[in-house]
């Protein structure tokens, strides 16, 4: 066990006679490299490390607790007694609530899932600084219109953390990734257009360089000569990233705690069919493949499979402690927090829809007309996961007689959440775990509207 | 917090010193004392009260194009040391030998809240939300949920560089935000309102939270009645302060010379052209007191200053951080920030606004046969390297005959920055200015926005009605 726990464990201790305390303690260390024209530009390495607390002071017979939150950036002594002490004084102010108390330790045991790799702390900063400045150069090399490569980063993490409180959960959970990322721009006289590429994995031998610089290049180039397209509605077939992004979207109408607030579309539904029968979406952060893979949620409790929905009916939603309390159920190992800064709340760790048959080559033929998205823009301000109202900035390719025909920018294409899944026409089996919350794979939605010229 | 200087001069100067033994052309040290505290009140309940205390420091060497950085938790000498040493591994040719900085004067700044938040008790803090609470609900009987949150910071900047630099800063920042969730036929919709200062307390004696509360219920619940946007290319009114976003967007990132040097910008090469209509003149002005992107130093040390970015349509400058201007041979605009001592700068945005031109705003309106009338805007995003840009609706309405009819539902609009800056063809003599948070490279920080009422002949809105 790490010095975090001994230290988690020394934080309870301060807990004063009748109240309930959390301590989350996070470390990590982080080596960032960004190569540019040939050169380093920039060299970042250190580590950080700091601790939330959460303190619940019993408020009376049958009205429950009250919660008080305080963190710091340090695991010096002085700075958490001060953190725990802070905690305590908010927690007299905020309202008594019956429902709020600690996660208990329910019994489900936690998956094994091995998601650090002990070599990346022996990796030369050499080989990391080679990653980064070959990634550039084989971007550059690779097709005669890419005009510039304005970023080629690669970069790694190590987390540790370490959760306890007085109700007795004692957690600990570590995890290394690495990534390589790159934008390219491509030219042909005044046009200009870029295209990203990235790789992602828990050891440096995961990652591959070809596939982040070949996407860069080829999102890049294919965009070139683009122009508006005309208005209407048409389907529309999104890349794998980007449905990566949709289903982070709709995964916030999946939370218990936006249920039980009524903030959710899919409030009062489970049971109907919220989306076409073909649609089966799981969470489920015990596939070690999913980028959020974790053996333990935010609360200390083990991470579970939960089916969200099945054969598009509406079967369950997201919960941690509180709102599970709130609606008369137990939680389902789905506490997720922003690190020490932040208190827990309910969400996914590792979405993905159940693979259909076709790959993309497949989808795209069994469309026949429409547009393919590359990418969108504009997704925090232009979805509402509330209303489910949906526009979107999109860049991509029209699709014509099955196959990717001549690009296009600066469209939108609209609809609602709600309706998008009832129009899904096919489900890619390209399933790609993507960093984020969210696999991606190939979608095809229907009836969609597009606004250009 | 405590008031003495976060590092002592002494130190700072063998701390530069050690960082650039090895060689290099320029070490710097950020040091950063951030305080926060707030709430939320949800459902009708206080739900969270929390404190947040963050300190340490930032070391980053320049050698050649080449910049090394660390951070560290420990403002002591002996973990600033170790910071330095692990920034100072990219100097590597060693022939550095002993460097001796000698910094200038430090003159203690202030900071420049009337009252600081953190001496307000916290019932009094937690009132307010209350309020808003209460004044967001009985705004009509379909608003179904309230959140309202409260913040304030006080954040501590001392900056040294080899250069002999030295300047501190203390900004203080206070904000409130109300989301209403209005629930009817059609569905649930939702309405926002914030304000967000760089002052302390006193900034509640000008602000009523009722009147954030009920522009933020009158949001949603007018958006329970709301037919579909349109889609296709419409005349666009802006109604004075509804999101200067458009020009954070449309051209401010695209003005930011690090995008500029890479060649990753449409405004490339374009200073002294027109590169927009002749109503157009845009600053970007750090100075401005209170605003959310207000600072008395930026996060390099170089005092906030008011850049002219285009006057009269004509582009004038790009906004520069210190690395960015040092190879152009010229002084920073005072643009180099960062998101917290664990970050390093670049080049930022402040309070960035269109100035007033002289038109009437409802005669904009009149004279405008249909179109579409935004009164809040969202967020938005914009890929520099082409200039195709969105900007987000919360509060629209359809212009039919020159009147402002029926709300529209939430919708993106989708531009390409110098074109749109071209099709400006009306200008009022009202002004407003929004808060925002600006994300770039992974950091946040907060920045003003600010315009008149104005109207573009034609933008792409995308919305679901044909």
């Amino acid at each position: 066990m790490s010095d975090l726990v001994a230290l988690a464990d020394g934080v309870v201790g301060r807990a004063e006679v009748g109240e309930q305390l959390e301590v989350y303690v996070a470390r990590g260390h982080d080596t960032e490299v960004r190569a540019y024209d040939g050169e380093v530009e920039s060299l970042s390495s250190a580590t950080s490390s700091g601790v939330g607390v959460r303190v619940l002071l019993p408020a009376g017979d049958g009205e429950g607790n009250r919660l008080g939150f305080a963190w710091a950036g340090s695991l010096d002594d002085e700075v958490v007694a001060a953190t725990v002490a802070e905690a305590r004084d908010n927690a007299r102010y905020a309202t008594a609530d019956p429902h709020v108390t600690l996660a208990e330790p329910d019994g489900v045991a936690a998956a094994e899932v091995d998601l650090w790799d002990p070599s990346l702390s022996e990796m030369p900063i050499d080989r990391k600084v080679d990653l980064a400045l070959s990634l550039e150069r084989q971007v550059r090399a690779a097709d005669p219109r890419v005009r510039q490569v304005s970023s080629a980063d690669y970069g790694d993490e190590q987390v540790e953390v370490a959760l306890a409180s007085t109700a007795g959960i004692r957690s600990f959970t570590r995890r290394t990734s690495v990534f390589l990322s790159v934008s390219a721009i491509a030219g042909e006289g005044a046009d200009s257009q870029t295209g990203s590429g990235f790789s992602v994995g828990r050891s440096p031998g995961d990652l591959d360089p070809d596939r982040a610089a070949a996407d860069a290049v080829e999102r890049a180039v294919r965009m070139l000569g683009s122009t508006k397209a005309k208005s209407g509605r048409c389907s529309v077939v999104f890349d794998p990233r980007v449905v990566s992004t949709l289903l982070s979207v709709i995964s916030s109408a999946l939370s218990g705690e936006a249920v039980v607030k009524g903030r959710s579309f899919f409030a009062g539904r489970v049971g109907e069919a919220v989306a076409a029968p073909t649609v089966t979406l799981v969470d489920d952060p015990t596939d070690p493949r999913a980028f959020g893979a974790a053996a333990y949620d935010s609360e200390g409790l083990a991470c579970r499979r939960n089916a969200l929905i099945e054969r598009g009916a509406l079967h369950g939603f997201l919960y941690d402690t509180v709102s599970a309390r709130r609606a008369g159920t137990v939680s389902t190992g789905s506490a997720v927090r922003g690190g020490f800064a932040g208190t827990p709340g309910a969400g996914c760790r590792a979405l993905v829809l159940e693979p259909g048959p076709l790959d993309q080559d497949g989808v795209l033929a069994a469309v026949g007309e429409g547009l393919f998205v590359q990418s969108i823009t504009g997704v925090h301000s232009g979805v509402n996961a509330v209303s489910g109202d949906f526009s979107v900035g999109a860049e991509g390719l029209m699709v014509r007689g099955g196959a990717l025909a001549e690009p296009v920018r600066e469209v939108t294409v609209a609809s609602t959440l709600q309706r998008m899944l009832q129009a899904i026409l096919h489900i890619g089996g390209d399933v790609e775990w993507l960093p984020g919350i969210a696999a991606g794979q190939t979608l095809a939605i229907g009836d969609m509207q597009l606004s250009g010229s | 917090m405590s008031e003495g200087p976060l590092i002592e001069t002494s130190v700072l100067e063998r701390v530069l010193g050690a960082a650039l033994a090895r060689g290099g052309d320029l070490a710097e040290v950020f040091a950063e004392d951030r305080q926060t505290s707030g709430a939320t009140l949800d459902d009708g309940r206080i739900e969270e009260l929390s404190s947040g205390r963050e300190r340490g420091a930032g070391i980053r060497v320049v050698v050649g194009e080449t910049t090394g950085f660390a951070h560290t938790a420990e403002l002591t000498e002996r973990g600033l040391l170790a910071a330095a040493e692990a920034a100072a591994a990219v100097a590597r040719q060693g022939g550095g030998g002993v460097r001796t900085v000698v910094l200038g004067d430090r003159p203690p700044v202030g900071h420049r809240a009337d009252v600081l938040p953190s001496s307000v008790a916290k019932p009094a803090k937690l009132d307010l939300l209350f309020r808003a609470d209460d004044t967001a609900r009985s705004a009509g009987a379909a608003v179904s949920q309230v959140q309202v949150g409260y913040g304030d910071s006080r954040r501590r900047v001392l900056i040294a560089n080899s250069d002999g630099l030295a300047a501190e800063d203390d900004q203080v920042r206070t904000r409130f935000n109300v989301v209403a969730v209005a629930t009817g036929d059609t569905g649930m919709q939702t309405g926002y309102e914030s304000v967000a200062r760089t002052e302390g307390w006193e900034v509640f004696d000008r602000v009523d939270v009722d009147d954030v509360a009920r522009t933020a219920a009158d949001r949603a619940l007018s958006k329970l009645s709301a037919r579909p946007a349109p889609s296709g290319e419409v005349p666009v009114v802006l109604a004075g302060g509804s999101g200067g976003i458009l020009f954070h967007e449309a051209c401010g990132h695209g003005l930011e010379a690090d995008h500029i040097v890479k060649d990753a910008s449409v405004y490339v090469g374009q200073v002294g052209q027109l590169v927009a209509s002749p109503l157009v003149t845009l600053v970007d002005d750090g100075t401005v007191a209170g605003e959310w992107g207000n600072f008395a130093v930026d996060d390099e040390g170089r005092p906030a200053a008011r850049n002219v970015l285009i006057e009269h349509g004509v582009l004038t400058d790009y906004m520069w951080d210190l690395l960015r201007a040092r190879k152009e041979g010229r002084e920073s605009s005072g643009n180099g920030r960062r998101q917290s001592y664990q970050h390093l700068p670049m080049v930022r945005m402040t309070n960035t606004f269109l100035l007033a031109g002289t038109d009437d705003p409802d005669e904009i309106v009149a004279q405008t046969p249909s179109g579409v009338y935004v009164a809040k805007l969202g967020g938005g995003q914009v890929n520099t390297a082409t200039g195709d840009f969105v900007f987000g609706t919360t509060e629209a309405y359809l212009i039919e005959g020159g009147r402002i009819t029926e709300p529209l539902r939430d919708a993106n609009l989708i531009g390409n920055g110098p074109e749109v800056l071209r099709r400006i063809d009306a200008l009022a003599h009202d002004f407003d200015m929004t808060p925002g948070t600006c994300g770039k490279d992974g950091q946040s920080v907060p920045v003003g926005c600010g315009q008149p009422t104005l109207r573009i002949t034609g933008v792409t809105i995308g919305g679901t009605a044909a």
